[in-house]
């Protein structure tokens, strides 16, 4: 129980420096690294709670895709990223003082709060021992019964995203030599063959 | 190792609250950066992520774990089209501040 105290208090300090020094890192590439810290850690705290699946999903979709997605924009395009952090200062009271002010609201809420024991409803899903069944099957059981028209329609925003980045991205560029293949075989002999009558000793 | 240090939900709960200032402080003070602003939201994200699963265990309900599914994917949509229209902004306009993207104003 200490040990798991102990990398309760490990991830989540990791969690939280690194999602500092994704606000406040001058560098971008930093930043996007540190994101990858901070998703890592999460994933860490996500075991600790016994929802191994999702801690898995997390390092594969975030780490492996979104992150490395980031990373591949940031490197790309060609910013002064220096010109980008100016009014970091200026804008330093402002934001502080609103997080400060959410922080404290937040805190206010989860210091107050509890579960009346008369109001507790049963839950709608138990999650059975992890004896018997895994998170990962009981995960399953719960999302391709009870969810699976959400589940379809998870999957139908994954498809949209994906066509809607192609077709912002896409552009046509000029001058590019491309095969047309239905343009190749639709050539007829008259268009493609031309016959020339050379006289001997004259060339073409 | 009892009382205070012993790990909960508020715990949990103080994590993701941290998370969750940490991203909006994020959006106001790299106000010009649109890459750290969707970055930020990708942290409130987790936040929203780690309080469902934290309440999914607490409440010994699979469904928090299911809905927090549901944002990753959405979260990865957001983040994939994000990207793209800095992506064409850039590709039109040379920059990405977002004091610069003022066209639709009026």
């Amino acid at each position: 129980m200490i040990i798991a105290n102990l990398a309760f208090y490990l991830f989540a300090s990791v969690t939280v420096a690194a999602a500092v020094m994704v606000i406040c890192a001058r560098n971008p590439v930093h930043s996007v690294l540190f994101l990858v810290l901070a998703f890592f850690n999460s994933a860490g705290l996500f075991v600790l709670m016994g929802a191994e699946f999702l801690a898995m999903i997390l390092i594969v979709v975030y780490v492996g895709a979104v992150a490395v997605l980031f990373l591949f924009v940031v490197m790309m395009l060609d910013i002064n990223f220096v010109a980008l952090r100016e009014g970091f200062l200026q804008y330093l009271p402002t934001g502080g003082l609103i997080g400060l002010i959410l922080l404290a609201e937040l805190v206010l809420v989860i210091g107050g709060w509890s579960i009346e024991a008369e109001i507790a409803v049963p839950a709608s899903a138990p999650i059975p021992a992890p004896a018997e069944l895994s998170n990962t099957e009981a995960l399953g059981g719960v999302l391709y019964t009870r969810y699976a028209y959400l589940f379809q329609a998870a999957g139908v925003i994954l498809l949209i995203a994906m066509v809607g980045s192609i077709v912002l991205t896409h552009r046509v560029r000029p001058g590019v030599r491309k095969q047309r293949i239905s343009r190749q075989i639709s050539r007829t002999r008259e268009e493609a063959v031309e016959l020339k009558k050379v006289s001997p000793g004259e060339g073409a | 190792m009892t009382g205070m240090l012993e790990v909960g939900l508020a715990h949990y709960l103080t994590v993701a609250a941290i998370l969750f200032t940490l991203g909006i402080f994020g959006i106001f003070v790299n106000r010009k950066n649109v890459i750290i602003i969707l970055m930020s939201i990708e942290l409130m994200l987790l936040a929203v992520n780690i309080n469902l699963v934290a309440f999914s265990t607490q409440l010994g309900d699979l469904v928090g774990q299911v809905f927090a599914l549901f944002v990753l994917t959405v979260a990865a949509a957001e983040a994939a089209i994000g990207l793209a229209i800095i992506v064409v902004y850039f590709r039109n306009r040379g920059s990405i501040e977002v004091e610069d993207i003022n066209v639709m104003k009026g």
